[in-house]
This record gives structure tokens, C-alpha cells and sequence, in this order.
């Protein structure tokens, strides 16, 4: 049995979070994503787990950072400007080898910038956004169900890797109420997590939980293994969703709210006789490059439609290294492209005149 | 042969503190107290960022290293999850009184069941010798030169008074580790605030007098003296909350 319910997007991660068996978060309030938190604040204790409202961002992740190195599964989400503020500690939790989840939902900037939906923390999630030579699996939802269905993923994904797995939405999908199907009983992963600090119980040796290493050969080869355990990553986890993109006139490269927007788009172009294609990443990192690549033999014409002043188009430009052209598109500052935006930059790439 | 009393909770290691410095002193009486307490199988502890970021090559149960400052929301999360172990921070002035100002003070005003030991030496050790929150007025650090002057660089952070306000701190001692004798009492201090832990009261800290004759461009007897002749003026020893908890 399974339950279909109309719930707002931010309060699916949360349901999604409870389900997964994570019986500790801890927030900091930040629009788009405060029903989050709000749910978090009810329904945590009532399933008998911690929720705390810390004084800071930096302070939430590091909340993560000891309840997930104590052997639990812990999260904190937040909103742009608040993620900036968490990449001290994802950081840390990257070198030390902890498993957590963050959620951003995302709002558009720079600085304090505006509470609308962007997608333009892309680079931060993807690329970095702290210091050092780390990665984050960083998963991009399009709409309620995936919410919820990611979140649960991102839990397993960050077990199994011992990763810091990024849910990545646009304040649009937060905000939006949607018909989700919630599963009675979710199956986490299961690992024995042997490395954390639960105290010796005088049964075995210390475990201790660091990223500082002094030695520059020791420092070496944690970060060998590392970027070891990222190419497994970069092998085994990718997702994304391809329509229609075989012997496409034009393929549109987009996640989340956009890739929703693109679908429309895909009908209205198709009455006038444009074949679009759709590729959507829900893997950001990893990225599904091999994909991308074999656009080049699929189309003529690419374009990255994106929340942002063209972050993912980078990726996107890497992967079909120059075999064909790689346009963007692009809306900030909040603004959603309209269908017919997209459709008239679609005539203008491919020579078309715009009505 | 007299028996070597080594505290079971401490490793028998080197440490790589200087000469006269008072992490080893504050490390063996930590350990002592676990000892003493039988808690090691269930004492968990945060290392800060500072000269003591690796102490967890030197204790002998779990820990984890935390972010400067924020080791107290690393103890919160620990604690959450472990409710019936012990969990303490260990943290230097820079760490406790610049940068992580937030986290102590909100550790404290949750009431997190958890227990600091606050390194207090005046100065930013492992960087050089910059100005700390607690650099004491005309004190010279490589960042204030010609001495501590409060006109620009402002006053010294009193943090126990400071702590001492806030409700959910339900005990806080400042002690000094200069002498024997100021040990012993140091000592019986962090055992009090680990039992306050225990009992689930509350947060406790203890905040420590130290010495760091390096920076501070002493002799380990000179630096000694320096705690208690300018140190302890400023920094009036003595319990500030819950000297009356009978744990």
C-alpha cells in the first residue's frame, strides 16, 4: 500500500526524510525552503528524532557533521545564500568521509539576492563550492514525486559512498503542491558504519573522525582515494532522462523546472514541424557526460536552456567538445523562461525566423 | 622502581606541545578524571583547530576533529545521537571566543548536555602568536605589535562571566594550570563539570589559565609566573554557577 497525497514540494523532502529513516535534522530558516524546516519541527519528533533550530548555517552542518560521524543519518537543507554559508563544513564532511544529505533549494542571487527559483548555484554543488579537490552527488529533482523519491535516494547514496549527497531543486519546486505517492515502507541501505564514534566501549580501538593530515604523502593518499572512489561514482551512479533525441533538429540540455518547461516546449515545436530533443541530468554529479557526448551523433544543434547566466552548459560544452554547437539560454534573476521564449530561441539557433 | 601512573585514557606517545605548555598538563588531568569517572568506553570528544587540532592521537577513546569554532555544534550532534555518552570539546580561546562565539553561547543557551574545556592562553598559538579575543591590554602579539591597545583593538573577552549568564550553563569554573597547586583544583573542577554532564543537568565548561611561553616570549618559569601575576588579575579565578550542584 502506498498513499498519493497533494503536498507542497518542500514538505515531500520532508515526509521523504522521515521515510528514509533519518531521525535528525537540523536547520536554520531561509526562504524558499522554510516548510521544510517547519515539517521537520513536527513531524521529527513525532517519529521520535531531533530536530534542532541551530543559531547558524555553519552551525546546522556541523550539527550534521558530529550526528552523522556518530553513526546516524543526519541532514540540513537551506537556500542559496545559506549554502554558501554550509560550505565550510561540506568540506570537512567530504574529507572526513561522512555520509550526510543537504537539500538547497534554490533561489537566485548573487549576495542576498532575491527569493524567486534559479538554478544558479550549479557550479557551487557541481564544481566545489568549498576548498580542496572533493565532489558532492548532487541529484536534481523535476517535480513532487522526485522530490521525494531522491531524497530517499540521497540517503542510500551517501551511506554507500560515505559521500555528502546534494538534493538541488529550484524554489519553484519547493513551493509547488503536486500529487506525490509516498511508499509505506521505504528499505534504506544498510552498512555497518564501524568507522564511527559511537565510544569504544572498551570492545575495540579509538575511532577517530579528522581531515587534517600534516604529512603531505598521508594527505596524498587520502585524496587518492577519494578521487578512486569518485570515478566508481562517476561509472556506476549516473541518471538522466533522454526523449526524442535521435535524429532531433535541436537537443535541449535541462534539469529540474526547466526540463519541465522544455517538455511543453518539445508539443508546441512539433506543431510546427521542429523536432526537439530533451536531455535531462538528474545525476548534476556525476554528470551524465557519455550522454551528452553522443548528442553530437543524434543532432545538429545544442542548447542548455538553464535558471542561470549558463552554468551547466559548461558541462555540457566539455562533454560534446566542439563536434557540434552547444547554444544557451537563459533566465535569472527569478524569472522563468515562457515556453514560447524557449520555442523562439529555438528558430533563432536553427536559422528560423521568430515569429 | 616506583609504578609509572599513566592515565589509562591517555597514550602513551610524545606529544609535540612546546616546553612548558599547559595542552599536556590539561590533556593528563582530562584523562585522569575519565579515569577516575570509568568513562572512557563511552566518552566521546571534539579536537578544535589550533595547537591541540590532533589531541585524538593522544586520547584513547572515539573523537572527531571539528571546524575552528565549531566544535560545540559538533558535540550538539554527537550528543543527540549518543544521549548516554559523554561528549566534551576541548577548545582554545581563538577557537571558543573569536570565530566560534556563536556555537558556545548557543551550546550554553540550549542546555546541550555536554562539557568544554576552554584552553585560555591569550594568544593564537599554532599561527604565530596573533592577538586573541583574551589578549590581555598592552599584551604584544605579532598582530598587535606595540601591545594590546583597547582604544583600537578593543577589550579582552571575560567568556566564563560572560557564560555564566545564560541559563542553560548550569556550571562554570575558571581555573589555572601554573602550579601544583592550581592543578589539583583544575582537576577537581573538570571532574565536577564532567559529573554535571553526566547527571544531565546541562552544559558546564571549565575554562583553563594556560601558558604559551613560545608566543609569548617567555621562559615555561616565566611564563608561569606571567598567569598568575597578569593573567589572574584580569582573569579572576573561582566558580561562577553551580558551586552549589551536589553531583
Amino acid at each position: 500500500m502506498s498513499k498519493k497525497v497533494l503536498i507542497k514540494g518542500n514538505e515531500a523532502i520532508g515526509e521523504a526524510v522521515i521515510r528514509a529513516g533519518c531521525r535528525h535534522y537540523f536547520g536554520y530558516p531561509i526562504t524558499p525552503q522554510n516548510e521544510l524546516t517547519n515539517y521537520m519541527s513536527k513531524y521529527m519528533p513525532e517519529a521520535g528524532g531531533t530536530f534542532i533550530q541551530a543559531e547558524s548555517e555553519l552551525a546546522a552542518i556541523n550539527m550534521v557533521y558530529g550526528a552523522a560521524g556518530a553513526g546516524a543519518r543526519a541532514m540540513t537543507s537551506s537556500s542559496s545564500p545559506g549554502i554558501s554559508l554550509k560550505q565550510e563544513g561540506i568540506s570537512y564532511i567530504a574529507g572526513a568521509e561522512i555520509p550526510a544529505v543537504v537539500v538547497n533549494v534554490m533561489r537566485c542571487g548573487p549576495g542576498l539576492g532575491g527569493i524567486m527559483p534559479a538554478q544558479s548555484d550549479y557550479f557551487q554543488a557541481v564544481k566545489g563550492g568549498g576548498h580542496g579537490d572533493y565532489r558532492n552527488i548532487v541529484l536534481a529533482p523535476n517535480n513532487g514525486q522526485e522530490l521525494y523519491e531522491l531524497t530517499v535516494k540521497a540517503f542510500d547514496l551517501s551511506d554507500k559512498y560515505r559521500m555528502l549527497v546534494m538534493v538541488m531543486a529550484d524554489g519553484a519546486l519547493g513551493q509547488m503542491m503536486e500529487n506525490v505517492e509516498f511508499r509505506d515502507e521505504e528499505t534504506p541501505y544498510k552498512v555497518d558504519k564501524e568507522w564511527a564514534t559511537t565510544g569504544t566501549g572498551m570492545e575495540r580501538k579509538k575511532n577517530y573522525i579528522t581531515s587534517v593530515y600534516i604529512n603531505p604523502d598521508e594527505l596524498e593518499v587520502v585524496n587518492m582515494r577519494l578521487q578512486a572512489k569518485y570515478r566508481i561514482v562517476e561509472k556506476d551512479e549516473v541518471l538522466y532522462e533522454e526523449t526524442n533525441c535521435d535524429g532531433a533538429d535541436i537537443v535541449i540540455c535541462a534539469y529540474g523546472l526547466t526540463a519541465r518547461i522544455t517538455r511543453n516546449v518539445m508539443k508546441l515545436a512539433a506543431e510546427e514541424g521542429i523536432k526537439v530533443g530533451l536531455l535531462r541530468p538528474i545525476t548534476l554529479w556525476p554528470f551524465p557526460k557519455d550522454a551528452v557526448s553522443a548528442l553530437a551523433d543524434k543532432t545538429d544543434v545544442i542548447m542548455s536552456v538553464e535558471l542561470s547566466a549558463g552554468q551547466m552548459v559548461e558541462d555540457v560544452r566539455l562533454a560534446v567538445n566542439g563536434r557540434k554547437p552547444v547554444h544557451f539560454y537563459g533566465r535569472t534573476g527569478g524569472n522563468l523562461p515562457t515556453q514560447g521564449e524557449i520555442l523562439d530561441e529555438i528558430k533563432k539557433v536553427l536559422g528560423k525566423e521568430a515569429e | 622502581m616506583p609504578e609509572r601512573l599513566h592515565p589509562k585514557s591517555l597514550e602513551d606517545t610524545t606529544m609535540h606541545y612546546c616546553p612548558g605548555c599547559s595542552h599536556g598538563i590539561a590533556h593528563r588531568v582530562v584523562a585522569e578524571v575519565i579515569d577516575e569517572l570509568g568513562i572512557e568506553g563511552k566518552t566521546i570528544g571534539i579536537a578544535p583547530v589550533g595547537c591541540s587540532y590532533n589531541n585524538y592521537l593522544y586520547f584513547t577513546f572515539d573523537m572527531q576533529q571539528a571546524a575552528h569554532g565549531r566544535a560545540p555544534a559538533v558535540a550538539t550532534g554527537i550528543k543527540r545521537v549518543h544521549p548516554d555518552n559523554v561528549v566534551f570539546t576541548y577548545q582554545g580561546d581563538g577557537d571558543l571566543a573569536a570565530i566560534g562565539t556563536a556555537e558556545i553561547i548557543h551550546a550554553a543557551a540550549r542546555g546541550e548536555k555536554i562539557t568544554t574545556i576552554f584552553i585560555n592562553n591569550a594568544i593564537y598559538g599554532m599561527t604565530s602568536g596573533q592577538m586573541a579575543p583574551t589578549t590581555l591590554e598592552g599584551q604584544v602579539t605579532t598582530t598587535s605589535p606595540l601591545g594590546r591597545n583597547t582604544a583600537l583593538q578593543g577589550f579582552p573577552l571575560k567568556m566564563s562571566e560572560i557564560l555564566s549568564q545564560i541559563d542553560g550553563a548550569v556550571f562554570v569554573e575558571r581555573v589555572s594550570m601554573h602550579d601544583v597547586k592550581h592543578i589539583l583544583s583544575a582537576k577537581r573542577a573538570i571532574k565536577k563539570a564532567f559529573k554535571i554532564q553526566m547527571a544531565g543537568l546541562g552544559f558546564s565548561i571549565v575554562e583553563v589559565l594556560s601558558t604559551c611561553p613560545t608566543n609569548w616570549r617567555l621562559t615555561p618559569v616565566e611564563a608561569a609566573k606571567w598567569v598568575e601575576s597578569d593573567m589572574m588579575e584580569y582573569y579572576k579565578l573561582g566558580n561562577y554557577k553551580g558551586a552549589e550542584l551536589e553531583v
